[in-house]
């Protein structure tokens, strides 16, 4: 361990609470994050247990309704949106490309404080009797018609949006304006570049989705019509308005994972990441598509058939970026000298499950075929093998590549391989039946169901059960490693990133000298300061205990 | 980070420094504009589909408050260009100079909307349940209406509510729609005259010179954007079908 690093720079309560530093803010974020996904996933863990049975084993209709709404709110807004962007990006983004800090450190604590007061709306709107809308707030059902606390969770989300807005605005002004000597555009980690990507979205979706539930919230203060059809306003308006940002939103979640796989997959196969212009140009491309694409969502909601047609080639045409990075992944794990690490696990556990939850969204992008499965668990199924599937796989494998350079130490390798592992099969086993749900006709958000899909409804619950296992350990062993674990070095797998060749953890300025950038990204062949050498046999990434 | 004199400690070199403001300026500027974009839009659509009640909400706006307006906005838009470019050229005394004028037309903006605001409240036109677009017309002595105006906005009402029975409540959608937008860019004013009010300490100070001069640059930059948002605001509100 380096003598002196971030972590122990400074003391105190105040020395985290006003910290400017990127690397403490991100631990910040860190720890509020953990926090929603438990609140989140507290909820989830209310919904498996009531369809265990037909008729509903736990609440009232009424606040099963409530569940899946708060369960979505908290998971979205307040877990999936900032988790690996302000936990993973903030900490990685300045040591990738050899900045001391973000360009605005101040912006960012800021934006912290902002994600804490919007947090806190929110959780008081779900301990003031919840909201009951869905996650979606479509009017006039939030504006008018629902009894429950939607106004408190309408502002919450408003103001968690600029949270998101100052974080996109941070990395992109760093990224291009930080930049070390020698880190050229195309020298960037791909994770930079997916989280540029991210950032174009961020900054451009999210103040739509907030003048909309700004507009939403009003109409509900004042008794307002903007999206009220008994006074003259069109709900579908709101639906445009809504989905334009949240379809995007759901590239907000998946591309910075897509990053993060792009950093594991050639450290754990020892090669160069193949094609790397083209993983770099297809997060801007998903970027770009992804914001024509958000109709697709309203098939069934009444659009002129012209209309739908566009969409649905649009929502197509944003399947090819997303296979071209799969495709590139596959073919840098094509003889490579693969190590079986916890990281490596989640990067192709991510791999699989991206893929078919990708698949599965061709269904759903089918004018036909949608008419069939619109608001069925399929829906459900398709969402979250992109979401928990996608962007938890990520973010949990993510934090296990980083954690070693976030806290200096090693975590177990066993019972890491096995978290890893659980987590994959808990998770096929709760969503996978959802997909034949879907199919057979099951609706979403319904708290009861015909008797003949209980079979399918007790195996998810069932899985459910693996899968919060599969989220504990880590959290164990994780916060276990922080004092108790073996000292990880500067570089332990070794990797040949900018962020690894400074000490772990890294010290308040991230490098004790700036420095020159002379070498090609992911360049496994010819790093002989790291062991790496063209010809010469393939040494194997870190092994075992 | 360490600050040394200008320079925050992230950064190598002052010119680093203001591209990376600058440009982040910029990027919130375009924040901004998807921001309006969502009322726009939905204005845009409302009106389309609304034609005549939005046309009968329109024409009670007063022209000449906000013509007036428009042309103190633009005018404080000259002010504050002025002042970035007398931190540029290293007339520190024009500065404060400069910025307290723009201040001074920023809030002469600001009071002239309130007078118009409070005429919309006098004459029943606040969305809510006093809402009535006929009011004047009923009582035109409390609106100050009378002989050819009177009779214009009676033939103009009356047109509309036979081609459009709901047009108070359209029209009620065209107010709502005009409090949120010109409230919003009210509330942009306000905080950059916020803004303004720290420039002009610092610049008192003398600290704004050629080498340094990135806040007045910036908060330029906002303050321009603000009025722009006006100059789309007053044709789309006050200008689109007036006949009176």
């Amino acid at each position: 361990m380096p003598r002196e690093h971030y972590l122990n720079a400074s003391y105190g309560i105040r020395s985290w609470l006003l910290t400017t530093d990127h690397k403490r803010i991100a631990l910040l974020y860190l720890v509020s994050v953990t926090f929603f996904f438990f609140v989140g996933g507290v909820f989830a863990t209310m919904i498996r247990i009531h369809l265990l049975t037909p008729e509903g084993a736990l609440v009232s209709p009424e606040t099963y309704n409530k569940l899946f709404t708060m369960h979505g709110v908290a998971m979205i807004f307040f877990f999936l949106i900032p988790s690996i962007p302000a936990v993973l990006g903030n900490f990685l983004i300045p040591p990738m490309i050899g900045a001391k800090d973000l360009a605005f450190p101040k912006i960012n604590l800021l934006s912290w404080y902002i994600y804490i007061i919007g947090g806190c709306f929110a959780l008081y709107s779900f301990s003031t009797g919840g909201l009951d809308t869905g996650w979606t707030f479509y009017t006039p059902l939030s504006s008018i018609y629902s009894n429950s606390a939607v106004t408190p969770a309408v502002i919450g989300i408003f103001i968690n949006g600029f949270s998101s807005i100052l974080t996109g605005l941070n990395f992109i002004v760093t990224i291009h304006t930080m930049r070390a000597p020698g880190m050229t555009w195309f020298r960037l980690p791909l994770f930079a570049w997916a989280h540029y990507a991210t950032s174009l979205i961020m900054i451009l979706g999210t103040p739509v989705v907030a003048i909309t539930l700004l507009l939403a919230g009003l109409e509900r203060m004042f008794h307002l019509g903007f999206f009220n059809p008994a006074m003259g306003g069109d709900p579908i308006l709101f639906q445009h308005l809504f989905w334009f940002y949240s379809h995007p939103a759901v590239y907000i979640m998946v591309l910075p994972a897509m990053g993060v796989v792009s950093e594991i997959i050639p450290t754990f196969a020892r090669k160069p990441i193949f094609g790397y212009s083209f993983i770099a140009a297809s997060s801007i491309a998903i970027a770009v598509i992804g914001f024509l694409v958000w109709a697709h969502h309203l098939f069934m909601t009444g659009m002129s058939t012209y209309a739908a047609l566009a969409f649905s080639f649009l929502s197509y045409l944003v399947a090819i970026p997303s296979a071209v990075k799969v495709f590139n992944w596959t073919a840098t794990l094509y003889k490579g000298s693969i190590s079986w690490d916890a990281p490596m696990l989640y990067a192709l556990g991510f791999i699989g499950l991206f893929t078919i939850g990708g698949l599965t969204g061709l269904f759903l992008a089918c004018l036909g075929l949608d008419m069939h499965i619109h608001d069925t668990y399929f829906v459900i199924a398709h969402f979250h093998y992109i979401m928990v599937g996608g962007a938890v796989m990520g973010y949990v494998g993510g934090l296990h590549y980083w954690w070693p350079k976030m806290t200096g130490k090693l975590y177990p390798e066993a019972l890491s391989r096995f978290a890893a592992i659980t987590l994959f099969v808990g998770f096929n086993l709760t969503f996978f039946p959802q997909f034949i749900l879907g199919y057979l006709g099951m609706p979403r958000r319904y708290h009861s169901y015909p008797p003949e899909f209980q079979v399918l409804n007790v195996l998810s619950t069932a899985g459910a059960s693996i899968l919060a296992l599969g989220y504990l350990l880590p959290i164990v062993y994780l916060t276990w490693s922080m004092r108790y674990g073996k000292v990880a070095g500067p570089n332990p797998w070794p990797a040949t990133g900018l962020e690894w060749k400074t000490d772990s953890p890294p010290p308040t300025e991230n490098f004790h000298v700036t420095p020159v950038v002379d070498w090609e990204p992911y360049d496994y062949r010819n790093r002989p300061d790291l062991g790496l050498v063209a010809g010469a046999p393939l040494a194997p990434a870190h092994g075992d205990d | 980070m360490h600050r040394t004199g200008e320079l925050y400690g992230q950064f190598q070199t002052l010119e680093q420094q203001k591209e990376s403001a600058t440009f982040g300026m910029w990027i919130f500027l375009v924040t901004e504009v998807l921001f309006f974009g969502g009322m726009f839009l939905t204005y845009t659509i409302n009106r389309h589909e609304y034609f005549t009640a939005f046309g009968v909400g329109s024409n009670t706006l007063d022209i000449t408050l906000g013509t007036a307006n428009t042309i103190v906005l633009i005018m404080s838009s000259f002010t504050m260009a002025m002042a970035v470019w007398s931190a540029q050229t290293a007339k520190k005394k024009l500065v404060p100079l400069f910025l307290i004028l723009t201040l001074a037309l920023g809030c002469v903006f600001l009071g002239i909307k309130f007078v118009e605001y409070k005429q919309k409240f006098d004459h029943h036109l606040i969305p809510g349940r006093g809402f009535d677009v006929s009011y004047c017309i009923s009582n035109p002595a409390s609106c100050g209406l009378q002989g050819k105006a009177l009779e214009e906005e009676r033939a103009e009402v009356e047109k509309a509510f036979t081609s459009d029975p709901d047009t108070n409540s359209h029209a009620q959608l065209y107010f709502s729609l005009y409090f949120a937008m010109t409230g919003l860019h009210a509330l942009h004013m306000i905080v950059g005259a916020g803004l303004i009010i720290w420039l002009i300490k610092v610049s008192l100070r003398g600290r704004f010179t050629p080498q340094y001069n990135t806040p007045v640059e910036i908060v330029g930059l906002y303050w321009h954007f603000v009025d722009i948002v006006w100059i789309y605001l007053f044709p789309l509100l006050y200008l689109i079908d007036r006949h009176r």
